[in-house]
């Protein structure tokens, strides 16, 4: 079986200079793979143009394909049936991420019909609200009928995100892309946040592309990693390998360091 | 809300009253007597100080000031100076002309200005999109009185569709004069309100098109146009309706130069003449009435963005 | 937002700076010839202002460029003088609006809570108010209608927003750190405004009054329109308009050459002040 999702050459630019180039990984069905990097590294636009969500004044040459489609050149109309079909996407800064002005319960709603529709399901309005409580209850949403009328100020950041992965669950797609979806977050809900997206993937069979600049958080989700620097991947491959084994310098550089954080942390404490 | 609403509309009512004090004390506390501006050059001392009784220009200031705020309070506005009419009057008179003139000209801008201000956003990189933020920004620049006297001259003097000023003496009596007489104030006024409240719907909607909301659910499955029109226009909405508000106040404050160029007998015609005569119960009277109407429109948009908006309301509990 | 979304925006803002330059020559260009008009008109007209030199309502020939007024008078010279007129109101008004707007947005910003926030009530509901209604109340309180007066009353107008201005930027410096070091350090209030309140918002203040300059030419234009602006012999672009009013349909030029005068150097300004804007921001023009 052919993977899901091929990059093959992506290279992304501006007209006067080149942001991700030589870039090439794939993802199989139902796989958890992760991509690394410090901010500037090119792996945030790399997963916008696998959704084709680049700002209009980004070049993208290369191949992209989704589920058997070709992202790169693709009309628009084509990319809106991709999305949300074959695959969602959660957002690192859920308060900006989620409409200010409009209860959660309509956002989850909003993915839901669509789903339903794309299934030729019943659209009505009370088998809309029974699959967002359902969804609530898969992300184990605390008090999920008190939620649903809540708007995104109201509520934890923990919990704006738990509604940004229902959105995007509700959409049942076969990729999830997670970009930093634990940065805006303290650390005991990060925990909880990892756990929570880590198993959900698994329940439903659903491919994961993480992204992240914590190597110990992609250490705990991903089976297959990929190391990017300057627009460019330095080093992949199984997690466990290249977490303990680095090969490349960088790489090597950023493990030392998250020991040497680690070693502090368990020191203090 | 009921609460918010309580506090907003006693504040309003307390810069009404500051209002009111600021505009006595401006308008009396100046050299020359309205008097003298009653009776002409030539009047004799004793003409003069007939005049002075009958208008009450020679009372202490002190009793006038009590004078003026207890009849306020009993909404009287007093009588004009020069016609001897209640201001009140010549007020209801006059605002039925300038009020549907700025209420038909606001509509008018917001169905030119919202749809064209939206288009211009989503297609900014386009050349149309390009071409109506031009034309907004020129547009800014063109003084009110200027088009008005060109659109005159194209549509009354050349073409003669229209009638080149003026309104009817029965009013809307005269139906379809009255409507007629009207469509080149509105025009005018609307074309140049347009221009710049295009400019803040762009901004706006430019705003929320780039958002991060809007990419979440375009990443959804949501296609661009679905997701401004479910997400987009209503958080637009909010900075566009404070602008609305405004634009709303100014073009009423603002009726006075299209007014004059069209000569209709609106509020601020009516004001022009009362500085030219130096009639201060009619200044003051239209200087009220206005300022009530711009505290209510502010009043309202604030309303409407707190029905829009659950974050403002939040603020208002605390 | 992320550091590679950045750079992309830092690449659409170079574009539009490139666009911005262009017309910021374009305002320079309305605003110099203008302003050169203006100046030149001191020392040469073609004509004498309200000398009859020609036939009545001539239109625009090699004698007369402009065409001449109902009365015969030279409509260029009127012009000229008109952007004089236009700009010596329009710098005084600046002026004194700075001078009003400036003190009590600073004195609102530094006040009590109380005083703070009467001010910046009155500033809120004075913005209301069209820079020209206020103007016309300044104009009805004096006794007579001259030069000053305009001047003056458009700088009353216009000290609201400028005060209001002046309140918001101040207190944005109030709340930075280095004011805060400087006070500890024992810097006095008076040197803390001096050397770092009124530098600080100097950049996007003056852009501000820049904007003001035209609201304020425009203003005029309407004060002379309504016959309360600067009496004869001062030429002025409004009332040279309103007294074409009447001859519009036989001598359009009349009215159409001094609204395309105002309409210029107000669109000239506005360039002008969009693209010192984009220069003094450093937000913008770092890349």
């Amino acid at each position: 079986m052919s993977d899901l999702l091929t990059v093959r050459d992506l290279r992304l630019s501006t007209p006067d200079k080149v942001l991700v180039q030589d870039l090439s990984f794939s993802i199989a069905a139902g796989e958890r793979f992760g991509l690394i990097g410090e901010s500037g590294s090119g792996k945030s636009l790399t997963s916008l143009a696998v959704t084709g969500l680049l700002a209009p004044g980004l070049r993208a040459e290369g191949s992209v394909e989704l589920a058997g489609t070709q992202v790169i050149g693709a009309p628009e109309r084509r990319l809106v049936g991709l999305r949300g079909n074959a695959v969602a996407t959660v957002f690192q800064e859920p308060l900006t991420a989620l409409d200010p002005l409009m209860p959660l319960g309509r956002q989850i709603a909003g993915p839901v019909r669509r789903r339903l529709k794309r299934e030729g399901a019943e659209t009505s309005g009370a088998a809309v609200r029974a699959e967002v409580m359902a969804l609530l209850e898969q992300v184990r949403m605390p008090d999920p009928a008190r939620l649903i009328g809540a708007y995104p100020h109201e509520v934890s950041g923990g919990q704006r995100q738990r509604v940004a992965i229902a959105m995007a669950l509700a959409c049942r797609p076969r990729l999830l892309i997670a970009d930093e979806p634990t940065t805006a977050l303290d650390v005991t809900t990060q925990a909880e946040i990892v756990r929570l997206i880590t198993s959900l993937v698994d329940e439903l069979g659903i491919a994961l592309l993480f992204i992240s600049h914590d190597l110990a958080v992609v250490g705990q989700v991903a089976e297959r990693v990929m190391v990017m620097r300057h627009g460019r991947a330095v080093e992949s491959g199984p997690a466990l390998q290249v977490l303990t084994q680095p090969q490349d310098d960088y790489t090597r550089n950023l493990v030392a360091a998250a020991r040497r954080f680690d070693a502090a942390l368990e020191g203090q404490g | 809300m009921l609460r918010y609403m309580a506090r907003r509309l006693l504040i309003l009512l307390l810069s009404l009253f500051v209002a009111a004090i600021v505009l006595f004390v401006l308008l009396r506390l100046l050299p020359g007597d309205p008097a003298n501006a009653l009776v002409g050059v030539g009047a004799t001392p004793e003409q003069i100080a007939a005049a002075q009784a009958q208008i009450g220009s020679d009372q202490p200031l002190a009793v006038q000031f009590v004078t003026y705020l207890g009849d306020l309070a009993r909404f009287d506005l007093g009588k004009s100076f020069v016609s001897r009419a209640p201001v009140i009057e010549e007020i209801s008179r006059r605002l039925s002309v300038t009020l549907p003139l700025t209420l038909a000209a606001f509509l008018l801008s917001m169905l030119i200005a919202i749809p064209l201000g939206i288009l211009a956003a989503v297609k900014s990189e386009r050349w149309y999109g390009l071409l109506l933020s031009v034309v907004s920004q020129v547009g800014i620049a063109v003084p009110v009185f200027w088009l008005g006297v060109l659109l005159v001259y194209v549509f009354a003097l050349n073409l003669r569709l229209l009638p080149s000023g003026g309104f009817p003496l029965r009013g809307y009596g005269d139906p379809a004069r009255a409507v007629t007489s009207m469509v080149l104030p509105v025009l005018t006024i609307a074309l140049i309100m347009s221009a710049s409240l295009m400019r803040y719907v762009r901004a706006a909607t430019l705003e929320v098109l780039g958002s991060d909301f809007l990419r979440t659910a375009r990443a959804l499955g949501e296609s661009r146009t679905g997701a401004l029109m479910r997400h987009g226009l209503r958080n637009a909405a909010v900075p566009v309706i404070s602008v609305l508000g405004i634009e709303l106040s100014t073009t009423f404050l603002g009726a006075v130069v299209v007014e004059q160029v069209f000569s209709l007998p609106g509020m601020g015609s009516m004001l022009l003449l009362g500085i030219q005569q130096r009639d201060y119960p009619n200044i003051q009277g239209v200087l009220i009435i206005s300022t009530l109407l711009v505290l209510l429109t502010g009043f309202l948009a604030d309303l409407l963005q707190r029905v829009l908006d659950p974050r403002l309301r939040k603020e208002a509990r605390r | 937002m992320s550091a590679e979304q950045t750079d992309n925006l830092t690449e659409t803002s170079g574009r539009r700076r490139s666009r911005g330059n262009a017309t910021y020559w374009l305002g320079l260009l309305l605003v110099g010839v203008i302003v050169l008009a203006g100046l030149i008109s001191f020392v040469w007209t073609p004509y004498a202002l309200s000398d009859m030199v020609g036939g009545r309502l001539e239109a625009p020939s090699l004698q007369h460029w402009a065409g001449t007024d109902r009365l015969g008078r030279d409509l260029f010279t009127q012009l000229m003088i008109g952007a004089r007129i236009a700009l010596i109101v329009g710098c005084g008004a600046v002026v004194i609006g700075a001078a009003i707007g400036v003190t009590t947005g600073l004195l609102a910003a530094f006040a009590t809570r109380f005083l703070d926030d009467a001010l910046a009530a009155v500033f809120d509901i004075l913005i209301a108010f069209p820079t020209l209604l206020i103007a016309m109340l300044v104009v009805a309180a004096r006794e007579e209608a001259s030069l000053g007066t305009a001047i003056l009353a458009l700088g009353i107008g216009l000290s609201p927003i400028v005060g209001r201005i002046t309140r918001i930027l101040t207190k944005q410096v109030l709340g930075q750190d280095y004011i805060t070091a400087a006070r500890v350090s024992g810097t006095s209030w008076g040197a803390i405004v001096f050397w770092h309140i009124l530098p600080n918002i100097a950049p996007f203040l003056g852009v501000n009054l820049a904007l003001q300059f035209g609201l304020a030419v425009m203003a005029e234009a309407s004060l002379s329109y309504l016959g309360l602006g600067a009496p004869p012999p001062n030429a002025s672009w409004g009332r040279m308009l309103q007294e074409a009013q009447g001859t519009v349909y036989t001598a359009p030029w009349g009215a159409i050459l001094p609204g395309l005068a105002l309409f210029a150097l107000v669109i000239g300004i506005n360039l002008l002040a969009d693209g010192l804007r984009d220069r003094f921001d450093p937000t913008k023009g770092a890349a």
